[in-house]
C-alpha cells in the first residue's frame, strides 16, 4: 500500500535510411538573377523541419545566409525524384543531394565572380554575408547579387547544380543473412525514474534523462524539438498507447482521443536531453537521422524502472495499471 | 538541451556558418498565423466527397453487392466497386520488387479484415455520401478468422491471404529472414547461465493531428492534380499509376506540408480511389479519413512477439543470442516484409556477441494491415532487447549499466550481419548517462572508448 | 436541404453567408468564408484543433452550429496579427520553437489567448489546464507551455 520508486536504463542504436539502401534522392539548385538560391526537391516535411534544414545546408555549402535560400518541394511536376520521408532518411539523403547540387552551383558562381574580378576561381572565398572576396584581400570583392546578374545577362552562365545521393541496395545472403543494412547509426542511452502506486497500478514517470548521439546537430533548437517530442512519444508508447488493448482480441479498440490515451500537458516527465556528436562518414556535415531513434529507448527504460519499483516484470506493451495490478496480485499469491 | 561538444571533438570540425546555428524555422510564421496550407486547406467548386463502405466482418466471402439504392440517393454522383478499378490487386512494395500483389483497392469476392474498403460512394456533400453508404447492401458469408500469430502459423489455420498461400511471407531465405553468425549451440553449451524470455506488444496508432487524405482536381487535359499528405510523393504516384493503369505523366502530385506523419502516411490508400473518382466523374474529389478511420482503419505499428534466448557468462559477457521475431502484418503485406527484415538487421542490438542466430517472420492475421511507424522494425525489438539486458544483469548480480559496458560494440567489431562496426558511440552515451543520472559505474567503464577494437 | 442565413463578425469584419442548416461553424469558416486556420482534426470535439473564440469564449467550432453564432464576435488565429504585427503569443511560439508540423498551433494559440485575456499572469498549472483540451503529437507540449508563459511575461512587462 505504497508509492514505490524505481529507475531503469536502456541503451540503443538506430540506423539512418531505408534498410538495405537503394533509396535515392535528387536535388536541384539554381540562382535567381538577383542571387537568391532556389532548392528544388520532392521531399516531404512532416513537421520535423526538413525544409529549414535543407535551406541551412544549401546556404552553408554555397556560402550565403540562410535567408537567401528558398525551398520548393513536393510538386512532382517540378521536383526531381525523392524516395520519401521515412526511415530517418530525409536529412541524410536529401541533405547530401543538396550539398552536391549546391557545390556545382557554387563552382559556377565562383567562376563568374573570378571573371568579374579578373582572378582565378581558386583565389576566391565567400564571406557568408552575400559577398565573394579574394582570399587575403577582402577589399577586392563583389556581391553575389551582382555575380548573379552578370552570369545571367552578361556571361550567359547558369548558376545551378544537380545532386543525387544513392546508397546502393544491398541484398541479404539467404543462409547467413550477410547484408549491409545502413552506413550510419545514431545512439542513445536513457535513464527513467518512475513512481508506481501499488494500489492502483498507475505509473508516473518523474524524470527521463536522455543522452542522444546524432552525428551533428545541424540546427540545435530543431534537434531539441525532435528529441523532446520523441521522448514524450516513447513514454506514451510504454504506458498508454494501443489500438487493441486486449490483443490479439480486437475488442474494445479505441476510436477517438477519449479512448486512445496519450499523456497530456499535465502528465509530462521532467525531461533532460544531452546531445553528443560523432560525425558520420557519409552524412551531410556528419549528420545522422535522429527522428525515430529518439522515441525508442524510453520504452524499455520505463519498463525496467517499473520492475525496479515494484518487482514485477510486464513484458507486454503497453504497461497498463491493469497489467501491473494483475502481476502484483500473482506475485503476492505465488 | 545541452550539447556536449567535448565528446568526439577530435573527429569533428565545428565553426561552420549556418550549420550548427539555431536559425528560426521558415515555416513557423505560417504556422502561428494560420497561413500554412495543408492539403485540405483548399476548396474546389463542384467538389465531391468520397465515403467508403467497409467490411463489418473480420473474414468473409462477398456473395453479392447491391448499390442500387445508394446510387439513387439524392446527391450521389457515382458508386465504385472492384470492377471499376483497372488494376485492383496491388502491393505497394512492388516498386522495389517485393511482391506478390496481395491487396485490393476495393474488395473483390472476399474481405480479410474488419474495416476493409468494399464500395466507394461519391456525392455532392459528406452527408449525402454517408447516408448513401448505409444504403449499400453487401451479402457476406462469414468465414473463420485468425487473430493470434501463433495460431495463424499452426497447420490447419484459416488462410488469411490466398495470394501468399500460407500465413507468413515467403522470403528467398524461406519462412523467415535468417541471420547465422558463429555457433549459438556451442555458445549456449559454454554459457554459465541461459535465459529465454518472451516479449509482446500490441498495435500502436500514429495518431497525427491531421488525418490521412487527399483532394483531387481534374486539370481538363487528362491530367489530375492530387493534393495529398503522403510522406512519399513519387512512391505514391508510381503505385497510383500502376493501380489506375495511367501513365505517370498524367498524374501530378502536390504536397510536402503534412500535419504529422510518423510513418502513417506511407501506404498508398486514399489517392488511387480518389483520382479514379475524379476521372470517372470529371469533378474534384475529396477523400479525408475521419478520426475513427484514422484510429482503426489506417495502418498501425505492427504488434510483435520477440523471443530472446541468451547464454551469458558470470563475468558479464553474452556469448550467444538467439532471437525469434514475429511481426503481425495483419491481412496484407504493405511494408511488413521490409519491417520484419529490418528487425533481422537490427538484432542482436548494439552489442558484440560472437554467436548469433536470428529468425524474423512476417505473419498474416485477419486484422487491420500494419505498416511503418516511427522506429519501424526496431522499436519493439529494442523494448525486448533492453528489458532482456536488465534481466541478464540481475541474473548474474551485475549492475545493469555496467553489464551493458561489458558487451557494448566498438569500432571494428564484427556485427552478426557481417559488417564491421563503424562510428560507434554507445559507450560514450552510457558514460554521459552515468554522469547525469547519478548512476556511478566502475572507473574502467568510464575510461572505455568506442574507438578501440573490442577484446 | 434548407439553407439558413448566418451573420457574424470575423476578426473584425462583417460576414454574411447562407449555409445548410446543421453546418458546423468549422465548415462555415473553412469552406464558405475561406478562413482555413481552424483545423478539422477529429470533428468530434476531442482534439482542440478547431478551437476559435466566440464572444470571448473558447469554443470547439466542430461542435458549434454556424447558425447559433448570429451576431457574435468571432476570432481565429488567422486574424490575430494586427497590421502585420504578430501578437505576443505568436511571437513567443516562434521564439520558443513551439511549432513542428503546425497543425495544432492555431487551436493552441486560441486556447492560450483566452487564458491570457482572463489570467494575465498565469502559473504553469493555469497554462497546463488551459491547454489540456488541445492535442499535440509532435512537440511533447513543453515548448508550447514555455511559449505561453513567456508571452504572459512579455505582456506584463509591457503593461508595467
Amino acid at each position: 500500500m505504497a508509492i514505490r520508486r524505481g529507475r531503469g536504463v536502456a541503451a540503443i542504436n538506430y540506423p539512418t535510411g531505408m534498410n538495405l539502401g537503394g533509396d535515392p534522392t535528387q536535388a536541384l539548385v539554381h540562382s535567381t538573377p538577383t542571387g537568391n538560391f532556389m532548392v528544388t526537391l520532392s521531399s516531404v516535411d512532416l513537421g520535423q523541419g526538413m525544409k529549414q534544414i535543407m535551406a541551412q545546408i544549401c546556404a552553408e555549402t554555397i556560402g550565403v545566409p540562410t535567408d537567401r535560400v528558398v525551398i520548393d518541394t513536393a510538386d512532382t511536376d517540378t521536383g526531381p525524384h525523392c524516395m520519401g520521408t521515412f526511415a530517418s532518411r530525409g536529412t541524410h539523403r536529401a541533405g547530401n543531394a543538396v550539398i552536391q547540387a549546391a557545390k556545382e552551383a557554387r563552382q559556377v558562381m565562383l567562376e563568374v565572380a573570378a571573371e568579374e574580378l579578373e582572378v582565378n576561381a581558386s583565389d576566391l572565398e565567400t564571406d557568408g554575408q552575400g559577398n565573394i572576396q579574394v582570399k587575403g584581400a577582402p577589399q577586392k570583392s563583389i556581391s553575389i547579387f551582382d555575380v548573379a546578374l552578370s552570369a545571367h545577362f552578361k556571361r550567359g552562365r547558369s548558376i545551378s547544380g544537380r545532386g543525387m545521393f544513392l546508397i546502393p541496395r544491398s541484398y541479404p545472403e539467404k543462409e547467413t543473412g550477410a547484408m549491409k543494412p545502413s552506413t550510419c547509426y545514431a545512439h542513445a542511452c536513457t535513464v527513467a525514474e518512475v513512481e508506481v502506486d501499488d494500489e492502483t497500478g498507475e505509473v508516473t514517470v518523474l524524470t527521463v534523462k536522455n543522452v542522444f548521439e546524432i552525428g551533428r546537430a545541424l540546427n540545435p533548437k530543431m534537434v531539441e524539438q525532435q528529441l523532446v517530442g520523441g521522448s514524450w512519444m516513447g513514454i506514451s508508447h510504454a504506458l498508454y498507447e494501443t489500438t487493441e488493448p486486449y490483443y490479439p482480441s480486437r475488442d474494445h479498440g479505441g476510436t477517438d482521443f477519449n479512448q486512445y490515451l496519450m499523456p497530456g500537458p499535465g502528465d509530462l516527465a521532467q525531461t533532460e536531453i544531452i546531445v553528443l556528436e560523432r560525425p558520420s562518414a557519409d552524412g551531410p556535415f556528419g549528420a545522422k537521422g535522429p527522428g525515430e531513434m529518439c522515441a525508442n529507448p524510453q520504452i524499455p527504460a520505463v519498463a525496467n524502472a517499473v520492475f525496479d519499483a515494484v518487482g514485477v516484470r510486464i513484458d507486454t506493451l503497453p504497461i497498463t495499471p491493469e497489467r501491473i495490478l494483475r502481476a502484483l496480485k500473482a506475485q503476492a499469491a505465488g | 538541451m545541452e550539447l556536449r561538444k567535448d565528446y568526439f571533438a577530435d573527429v569533428r570540425k565545428d565553426g561552420l556558418h549556418e550549420i550548427g546555428q539555431a536559425r528560426p524555422r521558415l515555416d513557423s510564421p505560417g504556422h502561428v498565423t494560420g497561413k500554412t496550407a495543408y492539403f485540405a486547406d483548399r476548396n474546389f467548386p463542384n467538389m465531391l466527397h468520397l465515403k467508403m463502405v467497409r467490411s463489418p466482418h473480420h473474414h468473409a466471402r462477398i456473395r453479392s453487392i447491391d448499390t442500387s439504392e445508394a446510387e439513387k440517393h439524392p446527391g450521389v454522383v457515382k458508386v465504385l466497386t472492384a470492377k471499376d478499378v483497372p488494376h485492383n490487386v496491388y502491393t505497394i512494395l512492388i516498386l522495389i520488387q517485393v511482391g506478390p500483389e496481395d491487396e485490393t483497392v476495393l474488395a473483390d469476392g472476399k474481405v480479410r479484415w474488419k474495416g476493409e474498403a468494399v464500395v466507394a460512394v461519391l456525392a455532392e456533400t459528406e452527408r449525402a455520401a454517408q447516408e448513401a453508404a448505409t444504403k449499400v447492401k453487401v451479402d457476406y458469408e462469414v468465414l473463420p478468422a485468425v487473430f493470434d500469430m501463433e495460431e495463424a502459423l499452426k497447420p490447419g489455420a484459416p488462410i488469411v491471404n490466398e495470394y501468399h498461400g500460407q500465413n507468413y511471407y515467403l522470403y528467398d531465405s524461406g519462412e523467415c529472414r535468417k541471420v547465422r553468425f558463429g555457433d549459438v549451440e556451442a555458445g549456449f553449451a559454454q554459457a554459465d547461465h541461459i535465459l529465454e524470455q518472451s516479449y509482446q506488444s500490441s498495435p500502436i496508432e500514429h495518431a497525427p493531428t491531421e488525418t490521412t487524405g487527399c483532394v483531387v482536381a481534374p486539370e481538363g487535359n487528362d491530367r489530375f492534380t492530387c493534393y495529398t499528405n503522403t510522406q512519399a510523393m513519387f512512391f505514391t504516384l508510381d503505385n497510383t499509376s500502376i493501380i489506375l493503369q495511367m501513365p505517370g505523366s498524367k498524374l501530378h502530385f502536390v504536397g510536402g506540408t503534412v500535419g504529422g506523419g510518423f510513418g502513417g502516411k506511407v501506404d498508398v490508400i486514399v489517392e488511387p480511389i480518389a483520382i479514379l473518382g475524379a476521372k470517372l466523374t470529371g469533378r474534384p474529389v475529396s477523400f479525408v479519413y475521419s478520426r475513427e478511420e484514422e484510429m482503426q482503419i489506417s495502418s498501425p505499428r505492427a504488434a510483435e512477439k520477440v523471443v530472446i534466448k541468451d547464454g551469458v557468462m558470470k563475468d558479464g559477457r553474452i556469448v550467444a543470442r538467439k532471437v525469434t521475431g514475429y511481426t503481425d502484418a495483419g491481412a496484407y503485406s504493405r511494408h511488413s516484409p521490409y519491417g520484419a527484415q529490418k528487425g533481422a538487421a537490427h538484432y542482436p542490438g548494439p552489442y558484440t556477441i560472437a554467436n548469433v542466430w536470428i529468425d524474423t517472420y512476417c505473419v498474416y492475421t485477419n486484422r487491420t494491415p500494419s505498416s511503418a511507424m516511427r522506429g519501424f522494425g526496431v522499436t519493439i525489438g529494442d523494448f525486448a532487447l533492453e528489458v532482456q539486458m536488465d534481466k541478464l544483469a540481475r541474473l548474474i548480480g551485475m549492475d545493469p549499466l555496467e553489464f551493458r559496458f561489458v558487451n557494448a560494440y566498438r569500432d571494428g567489431d564484427m556485427k552478426a550481419h557481417r559488417q564491421p562496426t563503424e562510428g560507434a558511440a554507445l559507450i560514450e552515451c552510457m558514460q554521459e548517462a552515468s554522469r547525469i543520472a547519478n548512476w556511478p559505474v566502475a572507473e574502467k567503464y568510464m575510461a572505455m572508448s568506442s574507438y578501440e577494437k573490442g577484446a | 436541404m434548407a439553407k439558413v442565413p448566418v451573420q457574424f463578425t470575423l476578426n473584425g469584419s462583417e460576414k454574411a453567408e447562407f449555409v445548410e442548416s446543421g453546418t458546423t461553424l468549422l465548415h462555415a469558416l473553412r469552406d464558405k468564408i475561406g478562413d482555413t486556420s481552424p483545423k478539422g482534426g477529429c470533428h468530434q470535439g476531442t482534439c482542440g484543433a478547431c478551437s476559435v473564440i466566440v464572444d470571448g469564449e473558447l469554443r470547439l467550432s466542430c461542435l458549434t452550429l454556424a447558425e447559433t453564432c448570429n451576431g457574435t464576435d468571432i476570432r481565429t488565429t488567422a486574424g490575430l496579427a494586427e497590421g502585420g504585427v504578430l501578437h505576443p503569443l505568436q511571437r513567443a511560439f516562434l521564439d520558443a520553437f513551439a511549432t513542428q508540423c503546425g497543425f495544432c498551433t492555431p487551436g493552441m494559440i486560441m486556447a492560450a489567448k483566452v487564458l491570457l485575456d482572463r489570467t494575465p499572469d498565469p502559473s504553469r498549472e493555469d497554462v497546463v489546464e488551459a491547454l489540456s483540451g488541445n492535442i499535440c503529437r509532435c512537440t511533447g507540449y513543453e515548448p508550447i507551455i514555455q511559449a505561453v508563459l513567456t508571452a504572459a511575461r512579455a505582456n506584463s512587462q509591457n503593461a508595467a
